[in-house]
């Protein structure tokens, strides 16, 4: 069942279209906010709301890079893998981040706490390389850096 | 038309179409994958890339998608063109970077779209190196067998399912190169159109399942045209066999009825045809004996006081055979009274009045629809397919307006939106066609038959109108007036589904009210109207009837009465004589039971739902002593003479002479060939018997041979035993045979039209049932139908049978607190189920569903409350 | 404002965005007011023609020749679309409108709405575009409230809804018609062409959707006229363009310059040279679906024609610069591994094809580079060819590659036969 918190977020967007089922991205974002990721269960969920099937749902689900069929950490960690940053070294930093957080890119670690995935290109090109954790954007990074970041992540 | 230059030469192409559909019209190759003549085209698979110049003088031109190009007048595109030619190849070669290349262990091999198309254009050599990817498959239920890893990405599957058929439980998930197409779990595929991703997967990724138990390649296959037996639509099937067994079924193309698809019952129904239950020896007392006996046995009883039973899923002829035998008044049609008279009534409406009942196609054209009373998905499956496309029509004005060409279906849909024309359902229950609905109204019998009258009257004053109609219903029946009025094909579907003489009157009224309207009628059973044009009594009947001999020919009393009245009335008799495939209830209470030939075994004729008389053809040898009822029954020789008996006993089906080409027609001085020239190991098939290869069984009843000796011509449409072409091994093969693509068949689409309506309106019918009322203590029984299940022959089909339903009794929730999860209904406990379209006051049964099979629902009864 | 910075010139220095009264205070709303008060749709439309103002998402097409397919009355509704998705490799220009003034695309859209004739509008930006997406709604929210937006826009009669839409996330939104599709909440695959959105577009109806950047441009054009936007630039094509470098360069950055000044200058002066010890190999003028160019191609002025005769296109005017001490094929191997990763999966030449041209560069980075390689390679590029796939996304990915060939040739025949990365 959908939490009337996330319902009520989701019934403000219908006005914004002229069906519901245009709505099933920004409701699958919104439920993924509160949830994390989008279970099964909030698959069924949304689509009792909006009048989709899981499979509707799904097909939509798994074209996108920002919604998460399977959970992940408390905090994201988006690293750009894309080219610009590339040039700037971000393997280095990947391979960094992959040794100290002991997972492999597309993973969790096993406290739970961050989820590494890799990102296309940040729009921050002139910083590269870039990283986002959540809904920060974290430029010009270092190995050091990365260190420090983290720790702002419990 | 318009002139298009292929190659430099010029040709006349339909310039409302596409160059892909142009060009394979004239008979040319060219590959394609996501096109498909029934959805139109997407681009996806760039197969049917050509080059395409400006005029004349340009030596450059550009790669264009034929399918994407519409073939206007001075068009000028090369299929030649090195350049296309290496691209269309380098097609072929992407799709199969991860294709498995496993075609020897692959059911589709041998009938695969992809292997054509490879071998069309010329790709032989892989270069990729890397491993390919690897899919987890589904289960999908017992009809389909999936296998993703030979998925081509072609999309087709995903855009018949969701877009063509309706279906929201698959889908296509991910994107780039891992596009895998299935359900979001494992889990039965829901839509009743399923089975046709056989035919619709250019490949091998969803193969059907019942075939995969008793496998043959197509090329090993004896087929048969015929005709399915699982409902009164008369959708064309090929029937295929090898060593006595009925492999499958597939699609028969037919312009007219099912075009491109069947429903999942007609495709897997066939495995009753191998069923355990077969009888295979004449039972004389429950003992084998031999033909000669069971012969002479009934020659005595059928010289004495006799009389005949007929039945709605027998051929015209062997009811025919059985009405001479017994003479023409003691044969009786094997339905009930009620039943009957209703037949009787559909009939009059259609051969007399002035609607002309659709074709399948027909419907599709049809922008404006009312359904009354019938539940059509589960009745007759086919034609609800159809009708999802008919709410496509009226949108199109807005995409001709866009001047989008229709075949261009993603753009058309995409303009459309979630826009329907006009489809109104009136039903007891929910059906299967509400979600693309503009309107709903559940009632009870009596009152779906009150609005159809309100809606008749709306139309047309002179027809009468239901006294004290509730406003609600008055304005709905008002605008569903309306919005057939505005349509310019409006169509009225009804039925004998609800067994009610009014619903069926006040469809005809509103057909008859609006001229123009076409009306058509499901029909349940395989030959139900042409039983219906055999104008014989019903068997109730033939309680007055007094005989020594009871002779019933392919019927299962126990589905027409409940068992108490079946013993009763069987019990009349002193001699009970029973023509059956399968062993059941009647054949449990026969003295003499004869081994009759199914469909797959059989000649013979049906009648579907438009009045179109439609010839079947035998894919198996029956296996002695099984044979056709009518060989039992009479003594004609060949299947020519008992037809042209039949047509001069009875004119109003003298056509059946002309369903098909007599026994004696020839092309080049040669048969049909039922088997492909690729048929195998003729001469290994009996080996460890002798390695003589055997004769062939003969046939001399149709112009079909048992083998694969024969003309190699295109026969005529009611003669095509399977679709094969040279390169063109699997049924897409079909584009080869018709006369325009998606049009006609070469040489007219089988079968003779023998209801074209088109007379007076005889007067408005004028008995309007009361309002229903519930009733304190009782309710209104009322037949919910299934698609698997309520229908008897798929019963027995393993598969088919595994989606049936058990017995339940379906009440609206209010109505159902009273009651705990069971009941007792008619002497049986059953479940009780919660269904919120279910009027007050009604219960729904499920129909053909045993211990309730025989009961003639609708009909009052108590629901007791189990302690 | 800055007379040759129209689109950055009244930014805070401080990274804060321009709220409404400050952008009004910069001239803001002024174009609308003038639109809305005194000019006609099509004179609206005639001006942005004649400011020659081409799409900055990449392709360059006139703005004002777009908007004039519109039809002129019904249906209605119809939408216009802005497309902030920017998720172009090496692109990073959409994101500081968005961000730093987030009221000169709200007035670009209502001015594009009301051209063409337009009910509702959509700014549709990149999901991880999360600062911007708080200024845009707050900004939103500002016009709403000054009644720049919603019902009877300045008692002009004209109404028009303004939306956010946050991407969920796939290159293919920002084509425009995947975006469309993403929209209506569906799989972003793109649509055939024709219908073109202007005749049917979102939900069915007529649609304009031009770039973010495309849009900021608008209100400056009718507040100053087409005369003016013209004489901003130093080529055929109007106005300034936001140009930007990436890669090893002094000080990579994003600058606002007449459009049509020469890569050097941008090399040079903006972004500072080369850093020390390194040298120019070769780079990407417009975001990863360009050409390479080379050195040679220094002094080739930085508009939609000239990239083009230099034989690679402008793009989004953000370059990505490659140094000569950077491998080119692991350049063109990321890029491509982005390009196979977006692939919508619609079109076999794209998802086939990139899913092997992926795996062959990276086995030849990885020192499993075979002969026959190039060949299959520049095979795949033709195979992309325009008009050969559904979209432009595969054609894109061509580009990168089948100039690498051309221009590092040796390098990629280097990793093939010495088995291994030089670099590395
Ligand atoms: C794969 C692909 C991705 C694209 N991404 C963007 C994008 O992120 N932003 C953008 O403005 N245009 C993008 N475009 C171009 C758009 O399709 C479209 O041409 C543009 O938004 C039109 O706006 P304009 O005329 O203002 O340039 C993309 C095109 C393709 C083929
Ligand atoms: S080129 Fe084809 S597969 Fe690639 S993104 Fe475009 S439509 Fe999709
Ligand atoms: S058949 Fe033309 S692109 Fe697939």
């Amino acid at each position: 069942m959908l939490t009337p918190e996330e319902r009520a977020e989701i019934e403000a967007e219908f006005p914004h279209y002229p069906n519901r089922k245009a709505v099933c991205i920004d409701a699958m974002k919104i439920v993924q906010k509160h949830r994390g990721w989008l279970s099964d269960d909030s698959l069924k969920d949304i689509g009792e709301l909006l009048g989709m099937s899981a499979a509707d749902l799904d097909g939509v689900a798994t074209f996108y890079n920002l919604l998460f069929r399977r959970p992940v950490g408390r905090h994201v960690i988006y690293l750009c893998d894309s080219v610009s940053c590339w040039i700037m070294g971000s393997d280095r930093q990947c391979s960094h981040l992959t040794k100290r957080l002991g997972v492999a890119a597309g993973e969790t670690t096993a406290d739970g706490r961050f989820t590494l995935l890799p990102v296309v290109c940040l729009g921050a090109c002139d910083h590269a390389p870039v990283m986002m954790v959540d809904d920060d954007t974290h430029p010009d990074l270092t190995p050091e850096q990365i260190d420090r970041i983290l720790e702002r992540y419990p | 038309m318009a002139t298009v230059y292929v190659d430099n030469r010029a040709y006349e192409m339909d310039g409302e179409q596409n160059l892909l559909q142009g060009c394979l019209q004239l008979g040319m190759d060219l590959p394609y994958f996501c096109w498909h003549p029934a959805m139109g085209s997407v681009g996806a698979c760039r197969q049917c890339a050509v080059k395409q110049f400006k005029d004349e003088k340009d030596q450059h031109g550009r790669i264009v998608m034929a399918c994407m190009t519409p073939a206007a007048e001075g068009t000028r595109i090369s299929i030649r063109d090195p350049e296309a030619v290496e691209f269309r190849k380098a097609i072929i070669e992407g799709l199969m970077i991860n294709h498995p290349h496993d075609c020897p262990v692959c059911d589709e091999g041998g009938e695969c779209h992809l292997q054509d198309m490879t071998v069309m254009t010329g790709h032989n050599y892989r270069r990729y190196t890397f491993e390919k990817r690897t899919f987890r498959n589904q289960y999908l239920g017992p009809f389909l067998n999936h296998e993703m890893n030979r998925c081509i990405q072609c999309y087709r599957c995903v855009r018949f399912y969701r877009e063509y058929a309706g279906g929201n439980d698959f889908n296509a998930f991910a994107l780039r190169n891992i596009v895998f197409f299935g359900r979001d779990r494992d889990g039965v595929l829901e839509n009743e159109f399923a089975g046709n991703l056989v035919e619709v997967c250019p490949t091998g990724v969803f193969t059907d399942a019942t075939l995969k138990r008793h496998y043959t390649r197509k090329w090993d296959l004896r087929m048969a045209p015929s005709i399915c037996v699982h409902c009164g639509l008369g959708c064309n099937i090929t029937a295929a066999e090898r060593y006595g067994m009925l492999r499958r079924l597939v699609n028969r193309y037919h312009g007219e009825v099912n075009g491109y698809f069947l429903c999942d019952r007609g495709r897997f129904g066939y495995e009753f045809v191998n069923s355990e239950r077969r009888i295979r020896q004449p039972l004389l007392e429950g003992k084998a004996v031999s033909k000669e006996d069971a012969l002479t046995r009934l020659r005595e009883l059928a010289s004495g006081s006799v009389i005949g039973i007929g039945s709605p899923r027998a051929s015209l002829e062997s009811n025919f055979a059985l009405r001479s035998l017994v003479g023409e008044n003691r044969f009786y049609a094997g339905i009930s009274g009620a039943e009957s008279r209703l037949w009787k009534l559909m009939l009059a409406i259609l051969r007399d009045g002035p609607a002309r009942t659709p074709s399948l196609r027909e419907t599709e054209a049809c922008d404006a629809v009312f359904i009354l009373g019938e539940d059509v998905t589960n009745i007759s499956p086919r034609m609800a397919l159809s009708l999802r496309q008919s709410v496509r029509r009226q949108p199109m004005e807005i995409v001709e307006q866009l001047h989008i060409p229709e075949w261009m279906d993603h753009a058309v849909r995409e303009a459309v939106q979630e826009k329907k024309g006009p489809l109104f359902i009136a039903s007891v229950s929910a059906t299967r066609l509400d979600d693309i609905a503009a309107h709903t109204y559940r009632a009870a019998p009596d009152d779906l038959a009150r609005l159809g009258f309100a809606v008749a009257h709306a139309l047309n004053s002179d027809a009468p109108e239901p006294a004290g109609l509730p406003e609600s219903v008055r304005a709905l029946a008002g605008k569903i007036a309306g919005a057939l009025k505005a349509a310019k094909h409006p169509l009225i579907v009804s039925g004998p589904s609800l067994a009610g003489a009014a619903i069926i009157q006040a469809a005809a009224n509103i057909a008859w009210a609006l001229p123009g309207t076409k009306l058509a009628f499901t029909a349940p059973e395989a030959n139900s109207t042409g039983l219906a044009m055999m104008e014989a009594p019903a068997f109730d009947a033939a309680q007055a009837d007094a005989a020594d001999t009871v002779i019933i020919l392919e019927n299962d009393l126990a589905r027409r009465f409940p068992a108490s009245e079946m013993e009763q009335f069987l019990a009349r008799f002193r001699h009970v004589v029973v023509l059956e495939y399968l062993e059941n209830a009647t054949t449990a209470k026969a003295e003499l039971v004869l081994p009759a030939a199914t469909f797959a075994e059989a000649a013979g004729s049906l009648v579907n739902n438009e009045g179109r008389v439609q010839r079947f053809f035998p894919a198996l040898a029956p296996s002695p002593p099984v044979q056709e009822s009518w060989r039992w029954l009479g003594s004609w020789n060949e299947f020519d003479d008992l037809a042209a008996a039949l047509a001069s006993a009875m004119p109003q089906l003298a056509a059946v002479t002309q369903a098909a080409p007599s026994a004696s027609f020839r092309m080049t001085g040669a048969k049909v060939p039922r088997e492909p020239h690729r048929y195998s190991g003729r001469t290994a098939m009996l080996a460890n018997i002798s390695v003589h290869e055997p004769k062939p069984p003969a046939d001399p009843n149709s112009p079909l041979a048992f083998s694969m000796e024969g003309s190699p011509d295109q026969p005529p449409g009611a003669l095509q035993p399977f679709f094969w072409t040279p390169g063109w091994n699997s049924i897409q093969a079909v584009n080869k045979f018709q006369e325009e693509i998606a049009g006609a068949l070469r040489q007219g689409d089988p079968g003779v039209r023998i209801l074209e309506g088109g007379g007076s309106n005889p007067g408005f019918f004028d008995v309007i049932p009361a309002a229903f009322e519930p009733r304190a203590d009782e309710w209104l029984l009322v037949p919910l139908y299934h698609i698997f299940g309520s229908e008897e022959l798929s019963r027995y089909a393993p598969a088919v049978s595994q989606l049936a339903p058990h017995a339940y009794v379906a009440l609206n929730p209010r109505d159902a607190e009273k009651f705990g999860d069971e009941v007792e209904l008619l002497g049986q406990r059953v479940p009780l189920t919660k269904v919120a379209e279910i009027p007050p006051g009604v219960a729904g049964v499920p129909a053909g569903v045993p211990p309730f099979a025989g009961f003639g629902f609708p009909m009052w009864s108590k629901i007791a409350r189990l302690p | 404002m800055p007379e040759d910075k129209p689109l950055t010139g009244n930014m805070r220095p401080d990274g804060q965005a321009l709220d409404r009264e400050a952008y009004e205070r910069a001239g803001g709303y002024q174009g609308l007011r003038k639109a809305l008060t005194g000019m006609t749709r099509a004179a609206v439309i005639e001006e942005v023609k004649a400011s020659n103002l081409r799409g900055r998402g990449g392709a360059g097409f006139s703005t004002g020749l777009k908007w004039s397919f519109v039809p002129e009355t019904v249906p209605h509704p119809r939408y216009v679309v802005a497309n902030g998705d920017e998720m172009e490799p090496g692109t990073f220009k959409d994101r500081l409108l968005v961000e730093r003034d987030p009221h000169q695309l709200v007035e670009g859209m209502i001015l594009a709405g009301y051209a063409t004739g337009a009910d509702t509008g959509y700014v549709f930006l990149r999901g991880e575009y999360k600062l911007g997406a708080q200024r845009v709604a707050q900004a939103i929210a500002e016009a709403y409230g000054a009644g720049y937006l919603g019902k009877d826009i300045l008692h002009s009669g004209y109404s028009f809804e303004l939306y956010l839409h946050l991407s969920a996330g796939r290159y293919m939104c920002g084509e425009e018609t995947g975006m469309l599709n993403a929209l209506e909440g569906k799989r972003a695959n793109p649509r055939a062409k024709p219908p073109f959105p202007p005749v049917s577009g979102l939900f069915g109806m007529p649609t304009t959707i031009n770039n973010v950047e495309t849009l900021c441009n608008v209100p400056h054009i009718i507040r100053n006229g087409a005369a003016w936007f013209r004489g901003l630039s130093r080529s055929k094509d109007g106005g300034t363009k936001l140009y930007g470098a990436s890669g090893k360069v002094k000080r990579p950055g994003l600058w606002e310059l007449p459009m049509g000044t020469t890569i050097r200058e941008i090399l040079e002066e903006h972004a500072g040279g080369m850093r020390d010890g390194l040298r120019l190999r070769g780079l990407l003028p417009g975001g990863a679906s360009t050409d390479f160019l080379t050195g040679e191609h220094l002094d080739t002025p930085m508009d939609f024609s000239e990239v083009q005769k230099a034989g690679s296109r402008l793009g989004t005017g953000t370059m990505i610069i490659l140094d000569d001490q950077t491998c080119p094929v692991g350049m063109v191997s990321n890029l491509e591994h982005f390009f196979a990763q977006e692939s919508c999966g619609w079109c076999t030449p794209c998802w086939s094809g990139l899913g092997w041209v992926e795996r062959i560069l990276r086995a030849m980075e990885e020192g499993r580079g075979q002969p026959g390689d190039m060949e299959k390679l520049a095979f795949q590029t033709r195979f992309w060819g325009s008009g050969h796939t559904f979209c432009a996304l595969a054609p894109g990915a061509a580009e990168p590659l089948q100039s690498a060939l051309k221009y590092f040739r040796a390098d990629f025949e280097q990793h093939i036969n010495e088995k291994r990365c030089p670099w590395k």
